[in-house]
C-alpha cells in the first residue's frame, strides 16, 4: 500500500450550538478517487473548508505527504497542490472565462498566454471552452468547466469536488467522469463529495461516510450496495413515499404559448411553453439549473405578468392576475430560495405565515391584520409539519434549512390549493424532512390537487411524479408518463432533444 | 444682454477648472463602487477636504501641501465609513448620509477662523512659448498641477482596472464578495483600501474648490458637487473615460450658466443656478433607461459566515 | 481576535438599548469635543440637555421644544415609512420648502381676505406641494428606474433656488420697501398658524405631528400596508412573491413623506418663521433623517428622538449664547449621534466574541 497523500487525524470543528466535525480521521492515497458521503448538514463542507484553508480546525491535524499541513488561507492550500471546484459561489458573472481563471491562480501569465493555456487544457481533457466569453452567459455545465480548468492549470495533487454533478445532465456527467478518470490515471487524487450513491459506486475507489459531523464508516463503494451506503449515511432505514393509485380529473392548469423575458440579467427567457396538468396529477419538471426554472415559477406564481390567455386555471384565464388574486382562486406556489424569496429571514414565523396566507386563511379584515389568527395559522403549520422551533415568534432565519422548508411547503399545503407549484422542494434538506415533504405532496395530489414539481433531483421526480417534462434553455419538452421513461431518454429530454429524436434512440 | 462677451477659449479653459473637483471626486467614487461599496458620503468628504486643504495651505503657504492635507483629511473621514460599513456592518446608504451630515458640521467648526481669509495662489503651468500659443495655450498648457493630476488619475485608474491584477481583484470583489472570499481574497481589506482611496480623491476635489476654483472658504461651499459626482459615476456606467466626459459636460454647464448670468441673459439668476441640478436629473433619467452595468455586489453587506 | 457572530434572532434588548447607549456615547465624545474647544464639558452638556427643560428660563424654552420638535417628528415619520421599505427619500428639505411656498402662496394670493377656510386650504396646499415635489423622484423611479436618492437630493438644490427666486420676486412683500421676503403671515390672522393655547408652543403642527405618530403606529403594527412596507424592506423578493406591488409602494411612501414634509414647511412658514425668506428653512429635512434613525424607524421612538433632537437645537442655542459654543459644534454633535447609532446597531444582529485567530 502506498503512503497516503493526505492524512487527516482527529479533526474537530465546533460552531456555537453545533459540532460540525467531531474527531474525523481518514486518508487519501495518491491517484485515488475518495468519496466523502453524507447528508446535508453532516459536516462535509466544513471538513473540506478546513483542507482548503478557509476554516481552521479546533483540534486534530493534517499531514500532506507526511508533513504537517495547516493552511491558513486558500492561497497556502493552493500552493501545496490542493485545488477545489466549488458547488457555487466562486465565479464572477460579469467577468470573462480567462479573468475568472486568473483570479484563482497565484501567478497568472499574461492574458493572451493564459487564453492559450486554457484552450490547450480544455482540449486535452475534452472540456471545450472559449476563454473570452462572459461567464454569466454560460450554461451550468460550462461554468463548472471554468472551475475545473482553473484547478487543472495549477497541476493539483488533490482535486476537491463539491457536489459536481448536481448541475449536469446525465450525458454531461459521463463526460465529467471521463475527465476525472483521466486525471486519476495521471496520478491526481480526487476528493469527491456527494450524496448520490450510484455516482459514487461508478466512480470512487474509497468512501468515507459522515453523519452529524462524525466519521461513521468507510467502504469500497463498488463492493457495497447503494442501500447499505444510504443506511450508513442516514442512520435509520428509509421509508419510500407511498403513492396510491390515482385517477386524474379535468385539466386544472393549462399553459399555452407562454413566453416571458427573465427579470434578471443573466436569467433565461421562457419560450413558447405548452403544458396541461390534470387534477390529481403530479407533473415533474426536470432540467439543469438555470434553464428557466425560476422564471417558470415566477410566471405561475404571478410575479411575472403574462397575457391573460397564456395561463388558464380551471378554464379561466388568469395570466394577468397578481399573486394574491391567483391565491384566491387556488393557485399557490413555493419558490426555491427559502431565505429571501419564500420567506423573509428576519421576520417571525407568524409574519411569514401571513406572507402568503393572508388571502385564503382570512388573516386580514378590511385591510387590518388579525394577528391572533395569523399566529394560529403559524402554529398549525408548525404542528402539522413537525417544524422544530421554540414557537411562532422565532425568526425564520433561526430555523434549519429542513425545518424552514417544511414550514414553507406546509404553509401552502395547509391552504388547500387547487394547484400547487413547488421549485426544488427538498433542496438542501435532510432525508427525513425530504421524505415528509414528498409524502405531503403526494397526499395533496391524492385529494385531487394538481401539483407541479420543478426539481433538479431526477431521483425525486422519478419517485413522485406521474408525468415528466424537461426545461432546456427556456423551452419545455412534451410531457411523458414517468413510468415508461429510461434514464437515457430523460437525459436527452434535458439536453434539449425533443420528441422525434427520443423516438429513435 | 451681450453673448459676444463670452470668450469660447476662456470658456473651455474655465470649464476644465470647474470640472476638476467633480472629476476627482467621481473617479475616487468609481473605484469605491467598483469594489462593491456605495459611499454616499462624497459630499461630506469633499467639504472636509476643502477645509483641511484650505487651512493647511494658509498656514504653510503652500497649496501643494494643502492638497496633500486634503487627501489625508478626506481619507481619515472615510475611515469612519469603513468603521461603520466594514467593521460594524451598518447599512451603506444610512452610513453615507451620516458621513455627509457629520462632514458638513465638522468642516463648519474647523473653518470658523478661516472665513474671509485669502489662500495662497497656486502656480500655473507656464512654459514660455507654448503656454502663450493662441487657443491651445490657455486651454491645454496654462493650468495648475492638480488639474493635470486629475487627468492623469483618470488614465491611471482606467489602466489599473483594465490591465492589472490588482484591478481584476478589485472588480472581482465588487462583483461577488462571496466568490472572492471563497478564493481567499481579503474582501474587507480590499474594500477598505478602495474606500480610503475614494476619500482621498474626494478630499482633493474639495480642496480644489476652496483653493483654486473659488478660492476662499465658506460654509457648505461644495453645494452638492459631491452628489453630482455620485450621479456622474452612474452616468459613466462605471467607466473611467466616461467619468472624464461627464465631468467636462457638467463643468461646461456650470461655467456656461455663470457666463450667461454675467452676460445678463433675460433668465432669472436662480433658474440658471438650478440648471446643473436639473440637468443631472435629466441625465440620470435618460441613463436609467439602459441596462445597468453596476457592480453586482454594490451596496451589499459582506459578512464572512463560518 | 474579535469576531462578529450572527445572532439567530435580532436581540430585543439591544434594539432598545442601542439608542440609549448611542446618546450616552455622544454625550461623552461631545463633552470631549467641547473640552477641545476650550469649554467646560460638564457645563456644556448640562446647558444643552438640562437647562432647556429645568433651567432658570425653562418657562421660555419648554414651548420651544414643541415648536422645534413638531416639524422634525412630522418629517421623520414620513421618512421612516420609506426607509423601512428601502425607499430612500433624502430630499425632505426640498419638499419642506415647496410645501411652505405653496401654502404661503395661497395666503399671499388672496391677501388681505379673511376667511375661516383659508388656513385649512393652506395646509392642503402645503401637503399637496410637498407631495408633488416628492412625486418627481417617485414617478421617475417607477417609470424609468432612476435612483431616488440622487433625484430627491438634487431637487433640494432646485427648491432652494426656487425659494430664493420667490422670496426676491413673485412672493416679495409689495409694501416691504424692496427688502427680500414675503409679507409676515403672523400679522395675517386667517393665515397665521398661531399657538392653540398661548405660551405653550402648541400650534396645529404639533397636533398633526402627534396624529402622524399614532397613524404610523397603527399602520405599521396593524395594517396590511404597514406589513407590506416592512416586508419590502426586509426581503424585497419575498414581498413581490407575497403580492406587493413595488411601484405602488414607492408612490405611497414617497408621496406620504413628501406630503408630511410639505405640511411641516407650511406650519413653520405660517407660524414660527412667519414669512417666506431666503433662509427660513434651517435644515429640518436633513435633521429629520437623524431623528428617523435615532427612533429606530419606530413611530414612538421617533417621537422621543424628535424631542431629544429639539432639545439639542435649543440647548445648542443657549450654549451658543452663554458659553460661546459655535453653532457648527451642534451640527457635529448631531452627526456624531447618528454615527454611534449606526455603529452600535451591529449589536442587535450580531454577537461580539473574542476568538482565537481564524483563517479567512
Amino acid at each position: 500500500m502506498t503512503a497516503p497523500l493526505l492524512s487527516l487525524t482527529g479533526l474537530t470543528k465546533a460552531y456555537p450550538g453545533v459540532v460540525a466535525n467531531d474527531d474525523v480521521s481518514f486518508d487519501i492515497r495518491p491517484g485515488e478517487v475518495h468519496a466523502l458521503l453524507g447528508e446535508n448538514g453532516a459536516g462535509k463542507s466544513t471538513l473540506v473548508k478546513m483542507i482548503y484553508g478557509l476554516v481552521k480546525p479546533d483540534s486534530g491535524q493534517m499531514l500532506l505527504n507526511g508533513v504537517a499541513f495547516a493552511p491558513t488561507e486558500p492561497r497556502a492550500a493552493r500552493a501545496d497542490g490542493i485545488a477545489m471546484v466549488f458547488q457555487h459561489f466562486s465565479l464572477f458573472d460579469a467577468l470573462n472565462v480567462a479573468e475568472n481563471i486568473a483570479l484563482g491562480m497565484e501567478m497568472p501569465p499574461p492574458m493572451r498566454d493564459l487564453a492559450r493555456q486554457i484552450r490547450s487544457v480544455s482540449e486535452t481533457y475534452g472540456l471545450p471552452l472559449d476563454p473570452y466569453r462572459t461567464v454569466g452567459d454560460l450554461s451550468a455545465g460550462e461554468r463548472q468547466r471554468v472551475e475545473i480548468i482553473r484547478c487543472l492549470l495549477q497541476d493539483p495533487k488533490l482535486l476537491i469536488m463539491d457536489e459536481p454533478t448536481s448541475v449536469l445532465t446525465p450525458q454531461e456527467v459521463q463526460i465529467l467522469f471521463e475527465t476525472l478518470r483521466k486525471l486519476k490515471s495521471e496520478g491526481t487524487s480526487i476528493l469527491y463529495i456527494s450524496h448520490k450513491l450510484e455516482e459514487i459506486r461508478a466512480l470512487c475507489d474509497q468512501a468515507t461516510i459522515l453523519r452529524l459531523g462524525k466519521n461513521v464508516g468507510a467502504c469500497v463503494p463498488s463492493e457495497t450496495s447503494a442501500r447499505d451506503m444510504a443506511e450508513m449515511m442516514v442512520g435509520t432505514s428509509l421509508q419510500t413515499p407511498e403513492r396510491s393509485g390515482r385517477a386524474f380529473g379535468e385539466p386544472a392548469i393549462e399553459l399555452s404559448g407562454l413566453s416571458a423575458a427573465s427579470p434578471s440579467e443573466f436569467g433565461t427567457a421562457l419560450k413558447n411553453i405548452h403544458l396541461s396538468v390534470r387534477k390529481g396529477e403530479v407533473m415533474g419538471i426536470g432540467g439543469v439549473a438555470g434553464n428557466g426554472q425560476d422564471e417558470l415559477l415566477a410566471v405561475l406564481s404571478g410575479e411575472i405578468p403574462e397575457p391573460s390567455d397564456a395561463i388558464k386555471l380551471m378554464g379561466q384565464p388568469i395570466g394577468r392576475l397578481g399573486p394574491n388574486q391567483r391565491r384566491a382562486l387556488g393557485l399557490l406556489a413555493a419558490p426555491e430560495e427559502r431565505l429571501g424569496h419564500a420567506a423573509a429571514p428576519d421576520m417571525s414565523l407568524t409574519e411569514n405565515a401571513l406572507l402568503t396566507g393572508a388571502v385564503r386563511e382570512g388573516l386580514t379584515s378590511g385591510g387590518f391584520l388579525r394577528w391572533s389568527a395569523a399566529r394560529g395559522f403559524a402554529e398549525n403549520i408548525i404542528q402539522a409539519f413537525d417544524v422544530r422551533t421554540p414557537g411562532p415568534d422565532n425568526a425564520a432565519r433561526a430555523l434549519s434549512g429542513g425545518n424552514l422548508q417544511k414550514f414553507v411547503i406546509g404553509r401552502e399545503v395547509l391552504q388547500r390549493p387547487e394547484v400547487l407549484v413547488v421549485n426544488q422542494p427538498t433542496w438542501g434538506v435532510d432525508a427525513a424532512a425530504a421524505a415528509a415533504i414528498r409524502q405531503a405532496l403526494l397526499d395533496l395530489a391524492a385529494k385531487g390537487a394538481a401539483i407541479i414539481v420543478i426539481s433538479q433531483d431526477l431521483d425525486e421526480l422519478m419517485e413522485i411524479a406521474d408525468s415528466f417534462a424537461a426545461l432546456n434553455e427556456g423551452r419545455l419538452s412534451a410531457p411523458r408518463p414517468t413510468a415508461e421513461l429510461s434514464i437515457d431518454e430523460i437525459g436527452l429530454m434535458m439536453g434539449g432533444a425533443h420528441g422525434m429524436e427520443v423516438a429513435h434512440v | 444682454m451681450d453673448l459676444s462677451a463670452i470668450n469660447p477659449v476662456l470658456l473651455i479653459a474655465s470649464l476644465m477648472v470647474a470640472a476638476t473637483p467633480i472629476l476627482l471626486a467621481a473617479i475616487g467614487e468609481l473605484v469605491v463602487e467598483k469594489a462593491g461599496v456605495l459611499n454616499l458620503g462624497v459630499e461630506g468628504m469633499m467639504i472636509v477636504g476643502a477645509i483641511c486643504g484650505f487651512a493647511i495651505a494658509v498656514n504653510t503657504g503652500s497649496p501643494l501641501v494643502g492638497f496633500v492635507a486634503a487627501a489625508i483629511g478626506g481619507a481619515v473621514l472615510s475611515l469612519l465609513f469603513v468603521l461603520l460599513t466594514q467593521v460594524a456592518l451598518a447599512n451603506q446608504v444610512a452610513s453615507g448620509l451620516a458621513l455627509t451630515l457629520f462632514g458638513l458640521g465638522l468642516s463648519a467648526l474647523m473653518g470658523q477662523s478661516y472665513v474671509g481669509v485669502k489662500p495662497p495662489a497656486f502656480a500655473k503651468l507656464d512654459i514660455p512659448g507654448i503656454s502663450d500659443l493662441p487657443v491651445v495655450g490657455p486651454i491645454l498648457f496654462s493650468h495648475d498641477l492638480v488639474l493635470y493630476f486629475g487627468l492623469a488619475l483618470v488614465a491611471a485608474v482606467w489602466a489599473v482596472l483594465k490591465f492589472t491584477r490588482a484591478g481584476l481583484i478589485l472588480r472581482a470583489v465588487g462583483e461577488s464578495h462571496d466568490a472572492a472570499h471563497a478564493l481567499g481574497y481579503k474582501v474587507v481589506r480590499i474594500r477598505t483600501m478602495a474606500i480610503l482611496f475614494g476619500g482621498a480623491c474626494a478630499g482633493m476635489g474639495g480642496a480644489y474648490i476652496s483653493l483654486v476654483r473659488v478660492p476662499q472658504w465658506t460654509e457648505g461651499m461644495t453645494a452638492g458637487v459631491g452628489w453630482i459626482a455620485l450621479a456622474l459615476v452612474v452616468f459613466a456606467s462605471w467607466k473611467p473615460w466616461r467619468v472624464l466626459l461627464g465631468a467636462y459636460l457638467f463643468g461646461g454647464i456650470t461655467v456656461l450658466q455663470l457666463n450667461l448670468q454675467a452676460a445678463g441673459v433675460a433668465v432669472p439668476v436662480e433658474y440658471l443656478a438650478m440648471s446643473p441640478y436639473v440637468i443631472t436629473i435629466l441625465v440620470l433619467v435618460i441613463l436609467s433607461q439602459q441596462k445597468s452595468s453596476a457592480p453586482a455586489a454594490l451596496g451589499r453587506i459582506f459578512h464572512a459566515s463560518q | 481576535m474579535i469576531v462578529l457572530e450572527k445572532r439567530p434572532q435580532p436581540s430585543k434588548l439591544w434594539a432598545y438599548g442601542t439608542p440609549v447607549l448611542a446618546v450616552l456615547l455622544t454625550m461623552i465624545f461631545g463633552g470631549l469635543l467641547f473640552a477641545a474647544l476650550g469649554k467646560n464639558p460638564v457645563d456644556a452638556i448640562r446647558t444643552i440637555f438640562f437647562d432647556p427643560v429645568f433651567g432658570e428660563f425653562a418657562f421660555y424654552y419648554r414651548p420651544q421644544l414643541l415648536v422645534k420638535g413638531a416639524p422634525l417628528v412630522l418629517i421623520a415619520i414620513g421618512l421612516s415609512l420609506g426607509f423601512r421599505a428601502g425607499i430612500w427619500n433624502i430630499g425632505a428639505e426640498g419638499q419642506y420648502i415647496i410645501g411652505a411656498l405653496c401654502g404661503a402662496g395661497v395666503a399671499l394670493a388672496v391677501y388681505p381676505l379673511e376667511a375661516f377656510w383659508l388656513f385649512p386650504l393652506m395646509i392642503m396646499a402645503g401637503a399637496l406641494g410637498g407631495w408633488a415635489w416628492a412625486m418627481i423622484p417617485a414617478f421617475l423611479k417607477v417609470r424609468f428606474g432612476t435612483n431616488e436618492i440622487l433625484v430627491s437630493l438634487m431637487l433640494v438644490y432646485v427648491a432652494e433656488q426656487l425659494l430664493a427666486s420667490m422670496a426676491l420676486g413673485l412672493l416679495r412683500n409689495p409694501d416691504g420697501f424692496g427688502f427680500p421676503g414675503s409679507r409676515n403671515l403672523q400679522q395675517y390672522p386667517s393665515a397665521h398658524n398661531a399657538e392653540l393655547i398661548a405660551g405653550t408652543g402648541m400650534h396645529l403642527g404639533v397636533v398633526f405631528a402627534l396624529i402622524a405618530v399614532i397613524f404610523a403606529y397603527v399602520l405599521l403594527s396593524r395594517h396590511m400596508l404597514g406589513f407590506q412596507i416592512k416586508l419590502t424592506g426586509a426581503a424585497p423578493r419575498a414581498a413581490k412573491f407575497a403580492g406587493v406591488n413595488p411601484a405602488r409602494l414607492i408612490l405611497v411612501c414617497l408621496g406620504t413623506s413628501g406630503a408630511l414634509a410639505g405640511m411641516a414647511g407650511l406650519f413653520e412658514v405660517a407660524g414660527p418663521a412667519g414669512q417666506v425668506s431666503i433662509d427660513f428653512n434651517v435644515g429640518y429635512g436633513f435633521t429629520a433623517i437623524i431623528v428617523a434613525f435615532l427612533g429606530r424607524l419606530n413611530p414612538i421612538g421617533i417621537l422621543l428622538a424628535g424631542g431629544l433632537m429639539a432639545l439639542t437645537y435649543i440647548g445648542g442655542e443657549i450654549a451658543q449664547g452663554q458659553l460661546g459654543l459655535p453653532a457648527a459644534a451642534i451640527d457635529l454633535f448631531q452627526g456624531m449621534l447618528l454615527f454611534f447609532l449606526l455603529a452600535l446597531d451591529v449589536l442587535t444582529n450580531y454577537r461580539i466574541r473574542l476568538r482565537k485567530g481564524e483563517a479567512a
